[in-house]
């Protein structure tokens, strides 16, 4: 059961060009940067990415925007990012724009073997163009719900607190955020963390997601973990 | 007329004990620092977070550890931390109370529009049409008129629309609004405002009945 890899180019070394990809974070928060870093050192070209945010112009998704490395953005939200916006109005880029509640769930179906649910968000929108509706009782009212197909993806690309060899995670914080259902989304699950422990150090009632999910695991070299809005107060 | 703090000042009054509340980006983001000393209110942070704190002290902050707006946040005593696809699982299932939102525009049936500009802004919904979809409750802060002195209270919005039918409750830096069938209904004046300038400012149904009182803000 040793799922341990020696480093992130290992990892993801049998990731190719037109690849569909799963990258936990939100924002800068939680991201796999080891990987993303080993992706653009290997520089397979037309990925699709599935992921809440794009990153900023030097970090991040960012980083591989830059390289032109990225076909097609699945996100909620990808604001904060000049070269993205370059490259959507240019028409370089393919972007496909969801609610982030239908976008972590659509992960989580993946993960529990559903093919597909059915939402509220997006009725009435643009969103829901094109889109099988249905309609539920909810608290004795009918309310139309948007059927969202579970996501398909060949890899995700996780990042972890502490893990095991055996792959069994734990998150730390808000930096948990997509990570635990993308793990449980990808038909290959690759990832770093930052502490790797052996099997059995970790107490099995903390672990967020058991290793079974989780098909390579490897200890990030190092971790810049960016601050986007560095906000503070002073002391009085 | 209200200020930014103003709105967030009267929008805080509605806030009541025990309350789990979801507050948006900009001007919902301030109504935190004016919810009543001693009251139980726990604030949600769609990326993870239930119990959000004030902004770190200089030196402690957290790169692990945001709000939806990816700024530098804290916890308080109670706190949960939690997965993305669960924090809309309790959006979804109406275990949070109250969300307050910014708005672009607002239609006089509560439909809502606060995502894109087509063709200037394309940023994305984040987590807006969730919210909007399954509140129990939503409150929209945002301004009565825009630059060019044009209502963003409307019969229709112009814009994409980030939800249907959803919007309860409205405070402008001009007024109180509830939204009914009828339309939208004036409650409350914002200080030295008369009924006049809201109906001059308001393009969408407007239903006035009775004295309009001037809300009372500290």
């Amino acid at each position: 059961m040793n799922k341990t890899v020696a480093n992130a180019d290992e990892a993801i070394k049998d990731i190719s060009d037109n690849a569909v990809l799963m990258l936990g974070g939100f924002g800068l928060c939680g991201i796999p940067e080891n990987s993303i870093a080993a992706l653009v050192k290997k520089g397979v070209k037309g990925l699709t990415c599935i992921s809440n945010n794009a990153g900023v112009d030097d970090f991040g998704i960012g980083l591989m925007l830059k390289t032109r490395q990225v076909k097609k953005m699945i996100s909620s939200y990808v604001g904060e990012n000049a070269e993205f916006e370059r490259q959507l109005l240019s028409g370089e880029l393919e972007v496909e724009l969801i609610p982030q509640g239908t976008l972590a769930t659509r992960c989580l179906a993946a993960g529990y073997g559903m093919p597909a649910i059915f939402t509220p968000a997006g009725v009435g929108t643009e969103v829901a163009e094109g889109k099988e509706t249905r309609k539920f009782m909810v608290e004795g009212v009918e309310k139309e719900f948007l059927m969202e197909m579970a996501f398909d993806a060949d890899f995700a690309l996780v990042k972890a607190w502490k893990g095991d060899t055996h792959g069994n995670l734990v998150f730390h914080e808000t930096a948990r955020n997509f990570n635990p259902m993308m793990a449980m989304a990808g038909k290959v699950t690759i990832a770093e963390v930052e502490e790797l422990v052996p099997a059995g150090e970790l107490d099995p009632d903390h672990i967020h997601t058991p290793g079974i999910y989780v098909h390579r695991i490897f200890k990030g070299e190092r971790y810049e973990k960016r601050i986007e809005q560095r906000t503070v107060r002073t002391k009085q | 007329m209200l200020d930014k703090t103003g709105i967030a000042k009267r929008i805080a009054k509605e806030i009541k004990d025990g309350y789990y509340v979801n507050l948006g980006i900009g001007i919902p983001t301030l109504v935190a620092n004016y919810i009543p000393q001693g009251m139980n209110v726990v604030l949600q942070s769609e990326n993870g977070l239930l119990g959000m704190g004030p902004f770190p002290f200089e030196g402690e902050e957290d790169p692990d550890l945001i709000n939806a707006g990816k700024q530098t946040i804290t916890t308080v005593p109670g706190s949960a931390f939690f997965d993305s696809a669960m924090s809309f699982g309790m959006i979804r299932s109406r275990k949070v109370d109250l969300t307050i939102l910014g708005a672009m525009e607002v239609a006089d049936n509560g439909d809502i529009a606060n995502w894109k500009i087509p063709g200037k802004m394309v940023k994305g919904m984040g987590g807006a049409m969730d919210l909007v979809a399954s509140a129990k409750n939503i409150i929209v802060a945002m301004q009565h008129v825009n630059k060019a002195n044009e209502s963003k209270l409307l019969i229709k919005c112009s814009l994409p629309l980030t939800g249907v039918g959803c919007v309860k409750k409205i405070v402008t830096e001009l007024a109180v609004l509830d939204v009914t069938p009828q339309g939208f209904r004036l409650l409350e004046r914002a200080p030295g405002i008369s009924v006049e300038q809201i109906k001059n400012a308001t393009e969408g149904r407007l239903v006035i009945e009775g004295d309009i009182p001037e809300m009372k803000i500290e």
